[in-house]
């Protein structure tokens, strides 16, 4: 077994030293070089034009095409950040947006997924509060800010409301339209083997709707923060919003930016980690058990 | 015998149902004995299978009276099984605890015995997405056999599957059937099916029961056989020569003269 395998590794190693030998890995492939390496340019393949074009903008702003005052240079957008990072004030920024996200996105993805449930099991209840719900829905949420203001001020309530108000939406919509699509055949298949209505919920309906509920938690992580950057740039003393605010009133572009790639970055985590929850809760789903 | 008591009797008196203006069942009367192995033939939209739903309790009848031993049907009773034409496994269970559905924990090793019932033991770990239509099928007949149950419907399993594997799951049924001697009631629009299997076959038709018949063959039959092509002949006729009756009145009535007479069958009542 483990002749084998280290026979395997071996294999696999030899074309990946060759490659850096000849001098990069792109190199290696040009030359029309073995499996490992043509899966290394295909790992690397997504990055090339970001990579590319970050290397026009130096080189725009080195020189002078591009005004400092409209758009840093990549490089100064980076130091700004090692300046932000190394006095502590990047992560204590980041904690306190990330709880607010948190907080939010638990308030309303639990109001959304509760209701969401009670009206995709209960056909009364659908008809009692679904074209309420649906018409909430309709008010774009960042409308309600000076509302918010007024009743929370400009605290921590205010921001994690919105937040929720907005992840609620996505979550309720999501997980509604996932249990009234559970398979009937299945639900008829479970009543005359005898499964109680909590069995039921637990075995059938959660796990037929859970599909589209996941859809819905991706959707709900993007207008997560999108809130959070306009509650935060409207009113706040603390996160990242906040930097990039005052980073404004003092001109620092290079800092500004810099708040922008973070949100970026925060964004993309948050989506990672949802596609991780896909791959683990729906490993029997043909279509997400590819990874697995 | 031990074995038929392990089946339990089945009775409709008078049976009605039907779903909005039309009538699907009217006044059927069938009595099938414990441990029977009955087969029911007819056109799409007879009744057949409601009567079978309304068996397993998913339908309320509206006038008659239904009895699985000394009890009124009712969905989620241990003792009534059943398989649909789809598998209806689910999907995000794995196939041993698609078939452990329902069973008490402390009960759950009993599902890798019905597993091996059927021949997929080693299938256990699988997700049901990467079997084939009649291996879905037979994961869904160890789920049925799993409470060893006294009465198992059947509601058209095979339909959806090719012909060879058919017959293979046809032998696979009868199988298990004769091993644990539970009544069968087969839903079948194959009537060569019906005749390989059952121990009866009932016809229906415009609602009722239009023919009931013994099927007089030993078993394992062979449908070579030129007995067995006579039933089969006798059924598959009664079951044609209703079309006008079917499609025309809507009302299944006709003129007693109409019955043949079939010397390879023994009528039953």
């Amino acid at each position: 077994m483990s002749t084998l395998l280290e026979g395997r590794l071996g294999r696999r190693m030899a074309p990946g030293r060759r490659a850096r030998a000849a001098g990069t890995a792109v190199a290696g492939d040009r030359r029309g070089g073995s499996d490992s390496t043509s899966r290394l340019a295909a790992h690397l393949a997504p990055w090339a034009v970001p990579v590319l074009l970050l290397a026009l903008w130096q080189a725009l702003s080195r020189f002078g095409l591009i005004s400092e005052r409209v758009l840093p240079a990549p490089l100064d957008v980076a130091r700004a950040g090692w300046d932000l990072a190394k006095d502590g004030r990047l992560l204590d920024n980041v904690l306190v947006s990330a709880q607010r996200a948190a907080l939010g996105f638990l308030l309303g993805g639990a109001v959304g997924f509760a209701l969401g449930m009670l009206n995709g099991t209960s056909a009364w209840c659908a008809r009692l509060l679904d074209s309420s719900v649906q018409m909430g829905r309709n008010v774009p949420h960042l409308a309600l800010i000076p509302l918010v203001i007024l009743w929370f001020g400009i605290g921590e309530a205010g921001k994690v409301f919105l937040v929720a108000i907005g992840v609620a939406f996505p979550i309720y919509v999501n997980t509604f339209h996932g249990v009234r699509n559970v398979d009937a055949g299945l639900i008829e298949m479970s009543r005359t083997y005898g499964l109680s209505t909590w069995a039921r919920f637990r075995q059938v309906i959660l796990p037929g709707a859970l599909p589209s509920i996941l859809v819905g938690v991706r959707y709900a992580l993007g207008i997560m923060w999108l809130t959070l950057i306009v509650a935060e740039t409207i009113a706040a003393q603390q996160g990242i919003g906040y930097i990039t605010m005052n980073a404004r009133e003092f001109l620092q572009t290079d800092v500004l930016v810099f708040g922008i790639v973070i949100y970026a970055l925060l964004g993309k985590l948050a989506d990672a980690l949802a596609r991780g929850l896909e791959r683990v809760l729906l490993a029997w789903h043909p279509s997400y058990a590819k990874g697995a | 015998m031990g074995e038929t008591e392990r089946g339990v009797a089945v009775q409709a008196e008078n049976v009605a149902k039907g779903f909005g203006q039309r009538g699907v069942l009217r006044g059927l009367d069938l009595t099938i004995g414990a441990g029977e192995f009955v087969a029911i033939v007819g056109r799409s939209g007879c009744g057949k299978s409601t009567l079978l739903r309304l068996l397993a309790g998913l339908e309320t009848p509206e006038h008659g009276r239904l009895r699985v031993g000394e009890q009124a049907p009712r969905a989620g009773n241990g003792a009534v099984r059943m398989m649909f034409q789809d598998a209806r496994l689910l999907p995000w269970k794995r196939v041993i605890d698609n078939v452990a559905l329902g069973l008490p924990s402390e009960r759950r090793g009993e599902a890798a015995w019905a597993l091996a019932e059927v021949g997929l033991a080693e299938r256990a770990g699988e997700w049901p997405a990467v079997l084939s239509g009649g291996q879905r099928q037979r994961v869904a007949l160890a789920r049925a056999l799993v409470t060893r149950p006294r009465l198992l419907l059947l509601d058209e399993p095979l339909g959806a599957l090719d012909a060879l594997t058919r017959i293979e799951m046809q032998g696979l049924i009868e199988r298990v059937w004769r091993e644990h001697g539970f009544t069968a009631l087969l839903v079948t629009h194959d009537v060569e099916e019906a005749v390989a299997v059952a121990d009866r076959v009932v016809v229906v038709a415009g609602g009722r029961v239009d023919l009931d018949v013994r099927v007089a063959l030993g078993r394992p039959r062979h449908r070579g056989d030129a007995r067995f092509g006579a039933v089969e002949e006798a059924v598959l006729g009664r079951v044609l020569g209703h079309r006008a009756a079917t499609e025309g009145s809507g009302v299944g009535e006709r003129p007693p003269g109409e019955r043949p007479t079939e010397p390879a069958l023994a009528r039953v009542g």
